[in-house]
């Protein structure tokens, strides 16, 4: 799960983690508001939405007035922001943040993430900040300091310090940098995060320590415990059909393509999804019921798909394992009963009670096309929307 | 023969009460695996149909003789009966659990370091050696006994349809492990392809990745240097976006790395004869195999 910069920077000030003073605003009066209250000039306006690379699409900018605040914030809200993660579709803000402009001396990069080759966490920090890091990594490898920590353990001074000197830190700042760098790893590991990064941490002119920014993101299989963070979720941020399938426990993710595809297991469904590629059509979402889905899911699955209007075909693949062709069958024959299909639908089965399924199919009257294997369906889906 | 399971490996089940638990215990045995005994804290002294219940994986083991334990558990307290079980000296530890937080099995993994059980998930349809023992969710008559091939793969259903395409050609397996699709999980690719080098009954592997982690990658290393048997290679994925979780939480292309373009240029490099499409496997495997 993700979350906005603003709300990452709320848990950064729960644990004493220095922030700019600063204030979220939804319209421009109350952005002018913040700024007055902020006392001196200038502050930035920064756009609020899930995605990197806002300042290059124009999305933060500098005021030196309560005026000028004013005017950029009433241009950001309601702008559709295009960067380079959130597609040419760009997503339209709804909010910005309002923040007391620093005097930088030096932008730092910090980020903790988990690393799952080795199992440990770990701590990346370089002196080349305010960069994108994975170009960093790639041209100067040598610029990033990489601490793994036992989560067993948990961070020590040592990994404090490690950090602190390879970061070239002046006394002042090393002594503000390690206490913070604790209570960072103490809120990674208390909230369950699956990445918390600072691009820039900022050194500032006066040798304090600030987070200019913060992004923070959550493993959502520990969501169950954090009912807290899930507050925080902001659902302008998300797609309509996928908030839909995220009601009945479904993994669906939308795409471009027109081919419709409900399968069961997510590795099964990615490979679907290649092979309608490879069949020369391209999938429409993925969408993974899950190994023991009941007919109902299976159910909000099909009606999820059917209500993409870019879907010409629907391919359905399922291995029955845990979840029966019978329950499958079922499910689909509700559906359309419900429903009303007026697309063309493969369907490709095999498994546990392939026969049974296939009967409720054949006797429910709906047309629907039946394929002999998973290369034979793919076949006839590409055919029918091309 | 086989790697890590086989006929006289005898099955605990840790959360044998609950719904999940008690359908796959009655399949298990229904395939003919040794199931011996049940856990679930305070179900102590009861019966799942003739599988008696203990309190703790200790007693299961003393009592029962268990070496293997199959893992229902939900994840909130999944990564606590791993543990338990680590501790009771349960040889092999396989946890079908989907949805575990990775900071917790990130702790069992670094709690389980230099400990002599192994784990075969989480997020896994278990393993199974056909005709012999089943530990897991999967479909038996989907496999055929008598090997010669071994499969190892990070996912449940689509391991399912590999299999059915290998018995659909008339190669039977030896052992199909699914390592699981979690970002941290304990049995990896290497000590499998391993294992299966070292088993004279086996003469081929079929390898099953997907996007995410560089574990593909890895093995494809480990096998140009050490292996000597053929193994046919598949990646799901070609078309999956970046950035997105695709239903596994190990499933996701991180920046630049994790694509299934990488994973397949390093299995091309690694010297294995790599699937492109899932629809002929069964045929390339039968080409290969041969």
């Amino acid at each position: 799960m993700k979350i906005h910069e603003y709300q990452s920077k709320e848990l950064f000030k729960k644990y004493n983690v220095p922030i700019p003073e600063g204030g979220i605003a939804f319209t421009a009066d109350e952005a002018t508001a913040v700024a007055e209250k902020l006392g001196s000039f200038p502050v930035v306006v920064k756009a609020q939405i899930h995605a990197g690379g806002r300042g290059k699409g124009g999305g933060v900018k500098l005021a030196n007035s309560a005026e000028e605040a004013k005017r950029l914030a009433d241009e950001i809200i309601g702008m559709n922001l295009v960067t380079h993660q959130t597609g040419p579709e760009g997503r339209l803000v709804k909010k910005v943040l309002v923040e007391q402009g620093l005097n930088i001396e030096k932008e730092l990069y910090l980020s903790i993430i988990p690393d799952r080759a080795t199992a440990k966490v770990v701590i990346m920090a370089s002196e080349a900040g305010g960069m994108d890091i994975e170009e960093v990594a790639a041209k100067t490898p040598e610029k990033i300091i990489r601490i793994h920590i036992n989560p067993l353990l948990g961070i020590q001074g040592y990994h404090c310090r490690e950090a602190g000197f390879g970061l070239n830190l002046s006394p002042p700042a090393m002594k503000l940098f390690q206490p913070m760098l604790r209570n960072l790893y103490n809120l990674f590991m208390n909230c369950d995060c699956s990445l918390l990064e600072i691009n820039p941490l900022v050194i500032t002119k006066e040798e304090t320590v600030i987070a200019l920014d913060a992004k923070i993101n959550f493993d959502d299989n520990a969501m169950f415990r954090h009912k807290d963070i899930l507050e925080y979720r902001d659902l302008d941020e998300e797609d309509p059909l996928e908030i839909e399938a995220s009601k009945y426990n479904l993994n669906y993710i939308n795409l471009d393509g027109n081919v419709g595809n409900m399968v069961n297991g997510a590795g099964l469904a990615m490979a679907t999804m290649d092979i309608i590629k490879r069949s020369g059509a391209e999938p429409a979402n993925f969408l993974d019921v899950g190994g023991g889905a009941s007919a109902e899911m299976v159910e909000n699955g099909f009606k999820i798909i059917l209500s993409d209007e870019n879907v010409k075909g629907i391919l359905i693949n399922i291995f029955g394992g845990i979840l029966r062709c019978d329950v499958l069958a079922q499910g689909v024959v509700e559906a359309a009963k419900k429903t009303g299909i007026n697309v063309p639908v493969v369907v490709r089965m095999e498994g546990t009670n392939v026969d049974e399924g296939q009967k409720i199919l054949s006797e429910s009257g709906l047309k629907l096309i039946s394929a002999v294997d998973l290369k034979d369906a793919a076949q006839k889906v590409a055919e029918i929307v091309n | 023969m086989s790697i890590f399971v086989d006929k006289n490996t005898r099955v605990l089940v840790q959360g044998i009460t609950g719904k999940e638990g008690q359908f796959h215990t009655r399949q298990c045995i229904a395939y003919g695996t040794k199931l011996v005994a049940g856990v679930t804290p305070g179900k102590g002294g009861q019966k799942m149909d003739d599988v008696p219940v203990f309190n703790s994986v200790k007693e299961a083991v003393n009592k029962a003789g268990a070496n293997c334990s199959l893992i229902f558990v939900p994840p909130p307290f999944a990564a606590d009966a791993i543990m338990e079980a680590t501790d009771a000296g349960v040889d092999l530890i396989v946890t079908i659990t989907e949805g575990i937080p990775v900071l917790d099995m990130m702790k069992v993994k670094n709690y389980m370091e230099g400990k002599p059980s192994r784990l075969i998930g989480p997020n896994c349809p278990g393993i199974i050696t056909p005709g012999e023992c089943k530990v897991g969710i999967m479909p038996g008559p989907t496999h055929k006994p008598g090997g010669p091939i071994g499969v190892v793969s990070r996912s449940g259903t689509l391991t399912y349809e590999v299999v059915h395409q290998l018995t659909m050609q008339g190669i039977g397996q030896t052992t199909c492990i699914g390592i699981g699709g979690d970002p941290v999980n304990g049995t990896n690719f290497i000590d499998c392809l391993d294992a299966f080098e070292k088993d004279p009954d086996t003469k081929g592997i079929v390898m099953v990745g997907e996007i995410g982690g560089i574990a593909e990658e890895e093995a494809s290393e480990f096998i140009k240097q050490n292996l000597t048997k053929p193994v046919v290679g598949f990646i799901a994925g070609m078309t999956a976006p970046p950035g997105r979780r695709m239903g596994h939480a190990g499933a996701i292309i991180s920046g630049s790395s994790g694509t299934a373009q990488g994973k397949v240029a390093a299995m091309k490099e690694g010297g294995i004869h790599v699937c492109e499409d899932l629809g002929s496997l069964g045929e390339l495997c039968a080409e290969v195999f041969a």
